[in-house]
């Protein structure tokens, strides 16, 4: 497979960038997104050229490194689908690929197509967690009953890995989905309650204060979602939120 | 509890009240003007009362108006937030894969309305407010000593590139709806069994006002 690849190259933070065109050929249909990204690196590297930065770590969909907005679309065309495991088949030979970082106010590009997600850390820190008393005494979780649905909406919120996608994909960069689906994943469980009025505040507090946009609920970012989550999480998250201001 | 429409969700919140409120509005607005086909007597009877009972006027349309602004005036802040929120647009963006073109255009759709009501205040709302509190004359009769309304009516749709804009306003006002509506309740936090059921509703919703609005007007064009 030959193809035409339209690569956004940004030396630094402080720099502007552009697309910088890339020819390459005997590309395999069987090769994943990175693999194709590497070959391209290995022929940069052997003409003297400085290859393309690009975020990737476990390769098998599940921690959130990478990212790429290939063809107008976060992760590419494939649905439920990582960048990584996004196949070379979905493309045809002679095809032009436009790849470029994902873009917000709130991610900065580093170099290249790596962004800094930071951002996402902070609103995790500012509550996405629950507080367990580690003195010896720790009550094991499947001791406390929950009730089945319950269980797998939170399990499914939980499978959120983080990449920022629903960013990328939003036409206002919003945040809603990933802090929508860390909310709910604490949200819907006991163990989760205790903290839920000051978690829904702090962690929309630093949401906004990220600088990430307002959902305007188009529902881009599920359908871009490599792990699906659903829209029904910022709707629990907009009553969990509303129901802990109203509270005080 | 005060910090609520500073924070995004509650921006949301506020800009879904605002829109069910209008949607109500727009429901009661199109079941008066309906009655102008069927029966202009009824029509002028109902537009007389609207025009001239106290609650409506100083407390109702007050607060209607203040509605249309704050919408808008929300609308307007979100758009520039989120514009703000990417600073650099993507070469390529492929919305059509993941959005509807409603759902990414409540802006310039928003916009056409807002002309619209210009033109609609210009053409219904002034000469009323002109008739009833600067000329003083709150009988709504005409010398023959016939309501003034259904003729009103009549007369503002003899002319057909009025008739075309209305017509292609409610053609936008039509496309907002069909994102606005289910788009309200998801802000409020209503995503559960019920709503692909709501979302049908609204789809019908979304058509059927507007398009009945429509045949008003062609209704009112071809039979004077």
């Amino acid at each position: 497979m030959k193809l035409t690849l339209k690569i956004w190259r940004q030396k630094n933070a402080d720099t502007k960038g552009k697309l910088v065109d890339y020819q390459i050929d005997g590309i395999d249909g069987d090769m994943s997104f990175l693999e194709m990204l590497d070959v391209l690196n290995g022929q940069l590297i052997n003409k003297g050229e400085e290859p393309v930065a690009f975020d990737h770590d476990c390769r098998e969909g599940i921690c959130g490194s990478c990212s790429l907005f290939i063809n107008g679309e976060a992760h590419g065309p494939d649905r439920l689908v990582t960048t990584c495991q996004l196949h070379m088949r979905m493309f045809k030979d002679g095809d032009t690929i436009h790849i470029e970082p994902f873009r917000a106010t709130a991610f900065p590009v580093i170099k290249d197509l790596v962004v800094d997600r930071g951002s996402f850390d902070r609103v995790q820190h500012a509550g996405g967690f629950i507080s367990v008393n580690t003195s010896g005494k720790t009550v094991d979780a499947n001791t406390i009953p929950v009730n089945k649905h319950d269980a797998d909406m939170s399990f499914m919120a939980a499978t959120c890995i983080g990449c920022g996608a629903c960013v990328a994909s939003c036409k206002n960069s919003s945040a809603m989905l990933f802090v929508s689906a860390k909310v709910s994943q604490f949200a819907l469980l006991p163990q989760g309650k205790i903290e839920a009025t000051e978690r829904v505040l702090n962690m929309v507090k630093q949401m906004d204060e990220e600088g990430f946009g307002n959902c305007t609920n188009t529902g881009a970012c599920e359908v871009e979602c490599p792990k699906g989550i659903s829209l029904e999480n910022i709707a629990r998250m907009n009553r969990e939120y509303l129901s802990a201001t109203f509270k005080g | 509890m005060s910090g609520i429409f500073n924070s995004s969700i509650g921006r949301k919140f506020a800009m879904a009240l605002s829109a069910f409120f209008l949607m109500i509005f727009l429901l009661q607005h199109f079941a008066i003007n309906i009655l102008s086909v069927f029966s202009p007597e009824a029509f002028n009877n109902t537009s007389h009362f609207m025009g001239t009972f106290w609650i409506v006027q100083y407390i109702f349309q007050p607060i209607l108006i203040l509605g249309v602004i704050f919408h808008f005036v929300m609308g307007m802040v979100l758009e520039v937030r989120n514009r703000n929120a990417r600073k650099i647009a993507y070469a390529k963006n492929n919305g059509n894969a993941n959005s509807t073109w409603m759902s990414r255009n409540m802006i310039y759709t928003g916009g056409a309305i807002l002309l619209f009501l210009g033109l609609h205040f210009y053409d219904f709302w002034l000469p009323e407010i002109n008739t009833k509190y600067i000329q003083g004359d709150m009988s709504g009769l005409l010398p023959d000593g016939n309501y003034r309304y259904f003729e009103e009516l009549q007369h503002k749709f003899v002319d057909v590139w009025r008739v075309a804009l209305y017509c292609l306003a409610f053609v936008f006002l039509s496309l907002h709806l069909l994102h606005g509506f289910s788009s309200a309740f998801q802000s409020v936090g209503a995503n559960n069994k019920y709503t692909r059921g709501l979302k049908g509703f609204g789809k019908a919703y979304a058509i059927i006002i507007p398009l009945g609005f429509i045949f008003i007007a062609l209704y009112h064009h071809f039979n004077y």
